[in-house]
């Protein structure tokens, strides 16, 4: 149930995506979120397609577990298409009842802004799919870096969002374990109305949070043992270096830029949106 | 009054990346009353096997009668089985949650529906049976011990009065005394009330001194599920899957090979010093 949820996890497997450096995956699915919305014609949204699938099927990560990770958002579509397909007055009239006037440009919009999101989340999950939680902290945290000059502590941002991505499987199973506990127990965490349901997670939640509670101590302490104090001075057991390929993903994802930037806005295939 | 598993499977994640086979067709017959011991290396499938035995993992394939009922069927009532099934986790002090001791162990015998003096009733009996001092009922479970959570949580399971009760390590960290204090307690009640109890135990010692049969799981399978002198005479094949037969057996085969006839089968050590001294006067008459 809980495990269902693939957003955000990573998907082991030996591809030339995996074992590109983080920073690389990092600064190349911003600039694929952002050329999202850089173009305007449907030769865009075709290249952009084509990118996606490619680098879909170079990851090897099978589209069946990617498509897992779009459900919680089809709300969210949902909601954008209809506000899309009713409020956008644009166009030919297609379809008109009551107070409800679908439009050719609303119909556009919407289909377009769905491809979006669709795009927007693939190509993020597909970063997590691929990297690491650890590479992914160590990525940013390599990114974020100059900040340092302006006393933003990077070192401890980073560190405090690998504590905590580490600890969500953690969490996750000590949930699971407690639950079946109680359950053996007697208790029934499924029947009920609101106020009872509620009321029958305290037996879950009580132990959940007094294990959160002791690992974060145990943790705590773990590193005041090894004389951790925070990222002044310290060195990494495998720091980042960027190799041959990863310079060569740059030169990919810069001329699909590029291109789909070019060719979005001048091919004469145009469906205006905005 | 019997559980029976069928060429029983599990895997966890099934259809996902991180698969993961954890029971491999087993087949097993525990009939009521029997004080079975489950022995393995770390990862062996044990803890998976017994979360079976009150549904709360449902098998990949394969079957699971409890009484002659499969509880696989439609409509079964799983409620009832855990009632009667009651399971003792690894670690389970780790589902404490009530603001003193004397209610947290109420919560099973609440949750069957019994009335709060009931309930109460069968708490009080419960603690005593794990031996936890009363001056303790009234304190957060918090506030206690390793091995007093331990008590308590184990109290918590007894309070349900199960007629099969399984024990996932129950002595996981414990002093030797807290130790041989709950393993006897067990022993009695299995003695008292016919209970089943089933005993996972990384201590060929404690297995020997208190199982009728044990049941040997690697990599998943069933490897040996016979009497424990029977699958202690294997202890060659014992150690090559990480395991290892009871001192005693090591001792007793050493003098055989010395030239001492005695019987190799022995497991306790209260056994193994009647079986020498038995054969040490033999010795000494026949001379
Ligand atoms: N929740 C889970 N998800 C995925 N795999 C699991 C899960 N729980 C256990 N496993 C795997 O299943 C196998 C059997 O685990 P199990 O907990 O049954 O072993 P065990 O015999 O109880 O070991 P131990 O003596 O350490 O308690 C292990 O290889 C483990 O990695
Ligand atoms: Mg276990």
């Amino acid at each position: 149930m809980i495990r269902d949820i693939t957003i955000g996890q990573y998907y082991p497997a030996k591809s030339m995506i995996h074992r590109l450096d983080p920073r690389v995956k990092l600064v190349c699915t911003l600039l694929y979120l952002v050329s999202l919305f850089m173009f305007r014609s449907i030769s865009g949204y075709l290249i952009a397609t084509l990118f996606l699938a490619a680098v879909i099927r170079i990851s090897r990560v099978p589209f069946s577990f990617i498509v897992r990770g779009l459900k919680p958002i089809v709300m969210l579509l949902m909601i954008t298409v209809l506000f899309n397909l009713f409020l956008t007055r644009n166009g030919e009239v297609l379809f008109h009842a009551w107070i409800f006037t679908v439009t050719e440009g609303g119909l556009v919009t919407a289909v377009y802004m769905a491809v979006r999101l669709i795009y927007l989340i693939i190509g993020s999950s597909l970063m997590t799919f691929t990297t690491t939680p650890n590479e992914l902290t160590d990525g940013i945290e390599a990114l974020l870096h100059p900040l340092n000059k302006i006393h933003v502590p990077v070192h401890e941002v980073a560190m405090m969002m690998s504590i905590a991505l580490r600890f969500i499987p953690i969490l996750l199973e000590e949930t699971d374990k407690i639950m079946k506990a109680q359950i053996a127990r007697g208790a029934d965490f499924e029947s009920g109305n609101i106020i009872q349901r509620a009321k029958s997670m305290i037996p879950l939640l009580v132990p959940l949070f007094v294990s959160a509670f002791r690992r974060a101590n145990d943790l705590a302490m773990a590193m005041e043992a090894r004389c951790y104090r925070g990222g002044e001075g310290r060195t990494k057991m495998k720091p980042l270096r960027y190799k041959y390929r990863d310079y060569a993903a740059y030169i990919v994802m810069i001329a699909y830029v590029v291109l789909v930037v070019a060719v979005g806005r001048m091919l004469p295939l145009h469906v205006w949106i905005f | 009054m019997s559980i029976k598993l069928e060429h029983l499977n599990y895997i966890y994640s099934q259809g996902t990346a991180y698969e993961k086979r954890a029971l491999n067709d087993v087949c097993l017959e525990i009939p009521h009353g029997e004080f079975v011991g489950i022995i393995g290396h770390t990862g062996s499938g044990k803890s998976t096997l017994i979360q079976h035995l009150n549904g709360l993992l449902r098998a990949s394939s394969g079957e699971l009668y409890y009484n002659g009922e499969n509880i696989y069927r439609e409509g079964y009532d799983m409620r009832k089985l855990r009632n009667e099934v009651g399971l003792v986790f690894q670690y389970p002090e780790h589902q404490l949650f009530e603001i003193d001791v004397l209610t947290d162990v109420c919560f099973g015998p609440k949750n069957q529906g019994l009335s709060p003096e009931e309930s109460r009733e069968r708490a009080l009996e419960a603690l005593r049976l794990v031996g936890l001092k009363e001056k303790y009922y009234q304190s957060s479970p918090f506030e206690l011990s390793g091995g007093q959570k331990r008590r308590t949580a184990i109290a918590g399971v007894l309070a349900m009065r199960p007629k099969v009760l399984v024990l996932d390590e129950p002595t996981a960290g414990l002093d030797p005394k807290g130790r041989d204090d709950i393993l006897d307690q067990i022993a009695y009640l299995h003695e008292k009330s016919d209970m089943t109890v089933i005993l996972v135990s990384h201590s060929m010692e404690d297995i020997a001194r208190y199982a009728d049969r044990l049941i040997v799981m690697n990599k998943g399978a069933v490897m040996y599920n016979d009497e424990p002198k029977k699958v202690f005479e294997h202890y060659r094949e014992l150690e090559e899957v990480g395991l290892a037969a009871p001192q005693v057996t090591y001792i007793m085969h050493d003098l055989v090979k010395r030239g001492m006839s005695v019987r190799t089968d022995v497991t306790t050590v209260a056994e193994a010093a009647d079986e020498i001294m038995r054969t040490l006067v033999h010795h000494c008459t026949n001379s």
